[in-house]
Order: structure tokens, then sequence, then C-alpha cells
């Protein structure tokens, strides 16, 4: 792994990544030092319950947190330093060589323009060329996504579509300028099972097609299952857990990673959250100094109550925090 | 989209008519009869109501409602009861020198008003947000006729640049130096357009900028003029639907600033007619005024939904 990394560098590495709203004692932590690296052609799930961080972790791989949000750590996407990068130079990166898709596809497109214009308007701004070859451009994406009678789509606007077509075009929105890196924020939350499980299909053939690295952001088990490569199990802003898939489900280290697979065996149906585990999700604004976990562990004791685990190495490219890994299994 | 403007315009119809029933009402609720101002107290009765048949006061309301309703269809508007000069030539004249201000105002104060709004929601919370803010506050409290007078006293008669008063031309200003006149009058009247459509473009704005779609755009890596139209767009049926009020108002002329300047406008003859008690010059102002005030909104509606697909329906 160590040794493959260095041959073809990563496209996203992260490192020690902290994000907080707000100063002081009250301030929000939502990113608490995630690092990974995801090389071309990867996927990385992000698994986590409402409020991990998720988002705001994602978000911050584009620059695209508020004004008021605080960031510490490095991120490098396809080469360039993100968190340090001016205005415009980050605005050429956006929408060409990294690329976003949005969990509700009805309120990711702006309701007043045609699908068309607002697909074509990103290949105009980035690989400048005239309206009508972006509109063209515009179609075949249409196309690739597997849009029917997609000509005509193009004049839609947002609302005229059904869900899962929205989808369909905000995926081909991504992929207009051909991104390297394609960062995914929860794309078949909204949709209903079927249609998930086709826009599941549609994106592993494109990632495979493009060769994208993606990092796939997702509160549902299966969807990262199917999905990713590797996953990163996040609570509280932290990558508590990470491994590539087989070794996670067969080999879970961390007592989270356990509850999560454990609330899926009891069938979990759409929009359902991760709630199986009990006890209440960490308040971000009031962190234990220990692990973030314990409140809800069985297994914790004064140690993981006042001291926080370091990611230890439990098998090949598998990591996980926790003072009691064999608890996990 | 054409069945939504006809649908429109059949709406309007009614509309129409109803207004033209409260106008021709409540004029006729104004108390005071128009023949006893016109002729002198010791008139003798017979004078009064050979008057009275000859303008129809005599005849039931309902009588009386129709026969204006159809002449005014056909473009007569009557005769002034005090002047004797046709109530259209008074009012188009008077409608027309409320046009030339109003039309100035409107543009000045909506470009400062969007240009305001949309600086300030683009800095909220900065001291840009505030000082735009408060520009905009100021312009909708301030006393009208007192801030023209202070206009006045600024730029006629200690700098002398601008006239204090008057048109000083007809219809429209034929040169640069006619058009000095506007000047004051439409700053003053470009005040509350602004000031009202900063704080509506303002709330707008933010509560767009809040969208989901505004993190999608700056995903792609639209440059920030590219996202300002977005969300302008997205914020200008809000916008258009004050605008169209507005500029309604504005049509009525302002009876405060039209004194002031001397101003022969709408508002002036509007004043007028009800000191006078001159029932046809006011049925006819308001019914004008109001059918302009339709009309606007009327193409209010198709803007919006021009620019919303959502509205067309
Ligand atoms: N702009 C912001 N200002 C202040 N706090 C924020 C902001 N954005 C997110 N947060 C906080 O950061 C924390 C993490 O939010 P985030 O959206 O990343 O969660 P998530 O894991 O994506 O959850 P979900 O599954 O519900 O989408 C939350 O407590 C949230 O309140
Ligand atoms: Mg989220």
């Amino acid at each position: 792994m160590k040794h493959e990394a260095i041959i073809d560098e990563p496209m996203v590495e992260v490192r020690d990544l902290h994000v907080s709203f707000g100063k002081g004692a009250g301030a929000v932590r939502a990113v608490n030092g995630v690092s990974f690296a995801l090389r071309k052609g990867e996927v990385l799930g992000v698994l986590g319950e409402s409020g991990s961080g998720k988002s705001v972790m994602l978000r911050t791989l584009l620059g695209l947190l508020p004004a008021h949000a605080r960031t510490e750590g490095t991120v490098t996407v396809a080469g360039q330093p993100v968190l340090s990068l001016p205005p415009d130079a980050l605005r050429r990166l956006r929408g060409s060589t990294v690329a976003m898709i949005f969990q509700e596809p009805m309120t990711a497109f702006d309701p007043v323009f045609t699908i068309g214009r607002q697909i074509a308007e990103t290949i105009m701004r980035h690989d400048r060329v005239g309206r009508d070859a972006a509109m063209k451009r515009a179609q075949e994406l249409l196309e690739l996504v597997a849009i029917p009678s997609a000509k005509g789509r193009l004049a839609n606007y947002p609302h005229e579509m059904s869900g899962g077509m929205r989808q369909r075009a905000m995926i081909a929105l991504a992929l207009a300028c051909r991104p390297s890196v394609l960062l995914a924020d929860e794309p078949t939350t909204a949709l209903d099972v079927t249609v998930q499980i086709q826009i599941l299909l549609l994106l592993r053939r494109l990632q495979a097609e493009l060769d994208m690295a993606v990092v796939f952001v997702t509160h549902d088990i299966g969807v990262a299952v199917e999905i990713s490569d590797r996953i990163g199990v996040m609570y509280a802003g932290r990558f508590v857990e990470e491994a590539p898939i087989e070794a996670l489900v067969d080999a879970h280290a961390h007592p989270y990673t356990r509850g999560l697979l454990a609330s899926t065996v009891h069938g979990q149906r759409k929009g359902e959250r991760l709630e199986t585990i009990p006890g209440a999700p960490p308040n971000l604004a009031a962190l234990p100094p220990g692990c973030a976990f314990a409140p809800r562990c069985r297994h914790a004791d004064d140690r993981c109550r006042a001291e926080a685990p370091e990611p230890r190495v439990v098998g090949p490219s598998h990591v996980a925090r926790c003072h009691h890994l064999s608890a996990g299994r | 989209m054409l069945t939504f403007v006809a649908r429109r315009l059949l709406h309007a119809i009614p509309i129409l008519l109803g207004v033209s029933m409260l106008v021709f009402g409540l004029v006729q609720m104004i108390p005071g009869n128009p023949i006893d101002l016109l002729l002198p107290p010791e008139a003798p009765p017979e004078l009064i109501a050979q008057m009275t048949a000859a303008y129809g006061f005599d005849k039931p309301l309902h009588i009386q409602y129709f026969s204006w309703l159809g002449r005014t269809l056909q473009g007569d508007l009557g005769y002034s009861i005090f002047t004797g000069a046709p109530v259209a030539r008074e009012l188009m004249s008077a409608l027309g020198n409320t046009f030339v201000l109003a039309v100035p105002a409107a543009l000045l104060g909506f470009a400062l008003g969007v240009g305001l709004g949309a600086l300030a929601a683009f800095h909220q919370g900065t001291w840009i947000d505030k000082a735009a803010s408060a520009f905009a506050i100021t312009g909708v409290s301030l006393p009208h006729y007192w801030f023209a007078i202070v206009l006045v006293v600024i730029f006629s008669v200690t700098l002398n640049w601008l006239p204090a008063q008057g048109m000083g031309f007809e219809g429209l200003p034929g040169s640069f130096a006619e058009a000095r006149s506007l000047v004051l009058p439409v700053v003053t009247l470009s005040l509350i357009p602004m000031g009202v459509v900063a704080r509506v473009v303002r709330a707008t704005v933010l509560e767009v900028l809040n969208q989901e779609f505004v993190a999608t755009l700056r995903a792609k890596g639209l440059i920030d003029r590219e996202v300002l139209l977005h969300v302008l767009k997205n914020a200008a049926p809000a916008a258009l639907a004050v605008m169209g009020l507005q500029f309604g108002y504005l049509l009525g002329g302002s009876i405060l600033v039209e004194t002031v300047f001397n101003w022969p406008g709408s508002g002036n003859l509007l004043n007028l007619a009800i000191f006078r008690r001159d029932v046809p010059v006011m049925q006819a102002t308001i019914v004008v005024l109001a059918f302009f005030f339709v009309l606007v909104n009327l193409l209010v509606d198709i803007a919006q939904a021009a620019i919303d697909p959502r509205i067309r329906r």
C-alpha cells in the first residue's frame, strides 16, 4: 500500500484536517483530525450518522465552506493545496478537475434555468467553447447518463423532471468537464430504492470508465459497501476506522463499526437513519476529552473516557482508533 | 405562456369593472354637492334643478353609473364642472407631466434599489451591508416634501444650478437645458422606490443565497458575475412585484412633491378636483389611474411568469 502510493501520486490527500464553526468554548467542532489518501480510480466511502461531519469534510475538499468556518491541516486535491489556494485558482479547479454531486437533486439545480443551460455554462466556463458546442456536449452528457430523448430534455426546467432523472442530470453536470475527482454527498439518499440502485450502477460504471477518484459520502452502509473500494467510518468528525471493504465487513475492529453493521441486519429501509446503536450522537460543541464514542460504548472504561485513542494499524491498509480493538469483532 | 397571458388579460376585466364601480360609488359618497359649489347660494331653485339635470345628477345611481361607464369606455370622459374643459384633455396633459417624472424616477429608484439591496445581501453583516441598509431606510423615512425643499435650497437657491420650480417645457423636454427642471423632482420621487426595492431585494437575495443550488453554482466553478446572474434572476419575481406597485404609486403623482415643484401632474389635478368637488374629473382621474395600476400589475405578472417557469400554469 505504502509502496503503491509512492508510484502514483494520490489524487486526494487529507492530513489531520480540523474544521470548526465559531470560536472558543462554544465552537462546533465538525471535523476533528481526518486523514486519508485516495488514488486515481479509487472509491472511498465515508460512512457515518447524521451530524458526524461528512458534508463539512466533503465541502472542505472543494473549498466550499462558509466564511466563518475555521480550518486546520492540509488538503491536497489533484496536486493543489485547496485550503491555501487563491480564489481564482480554486474556481478553476471546481467543476473541471474536481466535481461535486449533492444529495437533493431538486434543490441542487437552479429552478429558473433549463437543465441544458446549467450544464452548458459549466462547459463554457472551463473549456472556453461557444454556446452551441457546449449545448451539444450537454446533450451527449445526458445521453451518457442514459436520459431518454436527451435533446428534448435539454430544454426542461428542473421541476419538469422526475427525481431519478434530475439526479442523472446532476451526474451529467458533474461529469461535464471530465473530472478526475468526484465528490458525492449522499447522491442517492433522496431517491426510491429502485432508482437508487440504478443511479449507483450508473455511477460505478462511469467511475470505472473515466477512472475517477471518488469520495462517496453516505449514511447507508449497504450503499457504501456497494460502491466503495475502501470505507472510512466517521464518528464525531473523525475516521474511527478505515479499511478495504472486505476487511471492514469481515474483520472490523471498532465497536462503532460493529454497531453499524449490526444495524443493517435488522433490515434498513430507505431514508432510515442508523439508529440501532443506543444513545445519541455526540454534541460537537462539547466533545468529551477521551473517545467520543465512549458514552455509547459497551466496552468503555476510564481510559476511554480520559484519553482519545490514536489510530492503530489492525491489518493491511486497515486502521482503527480504539483502546479495545478486538472488542469490535 | 400564451394561454397564461390570455387568461391574465381575461382576469383583468372583472377587476377593472369592480374598480370602476368602487370609484363611482366612493365619489358619490363625498359630502358636498358640486352644483352648490358652482352656483351662488342665492341661485333660484329652477336653475339648480336645471344644472342638476344637465349633469344627470337627478337620475338613479345605477343609471348614472352605466351611462358614465358607457361614455368612459368610448373615451368620452365628460367635461369639468369647474372649468368646462374636456376632462380627457386635462387628464392627458396631467398624466403626461407625471409620466415624465415617474419613468425616470422609477428607473433611478429601481436601479439604485437593486444595486444597494444586492450589495447589502452579498456582504451580509459587514459595514457595507449596514451602510447600504441605512441609506435605503433613510430613503423611505425622510419626509418627502422636506427633502425636496432641502434640495431646492441647496441646488437652486445656494448653488443656482437647477431651476427651483416649474416644468419649463411641454410634453417631453426638448433639450438638456429643459430637462434640468426634471432633476430635483425625479431625485425626490426616486427615494421611496429606492428604499422599498432595496429592502425587498436584500431580503430576497439573502433567501436565494441560502438555497442549496448556490453551492452547486460555486462547485461548478462559475465566476462571481455568473453566480450573481443566477441569484438575481431568482430574486427578480419578488422584486418585480414591489416595482410594479411602486410604479403604480408614482403614476398617481405625489401631491406634496408636485406642490413643492409647482408641477402640473396627476397629483395636482386630483387634489384640485377634490377641493372643487369636480366629480367628472375625479372619477376619470381615478379610473384611468386604476386602469394603469391594473395594467402595470398585469405586465408584472407576465414578466414573472416569463422569468420563473414554475409560475406558468
Ligand atoms: N455552516 C455551518 N455553520 C455552523 N455549523 C455547521 C455548518 N455546517 C455544518 N455545521 C455543523 O457541523 C456538524 C456536521 O454537519 P454535517 O452537515 O457535516 O453532517 P453530516 O454528517 O453531513 O450529516 P447528514 O447525514 O445529516 O448530512 C453539524 O453539527 C452541523 O450543525
Ligand atoms: Mg450531509
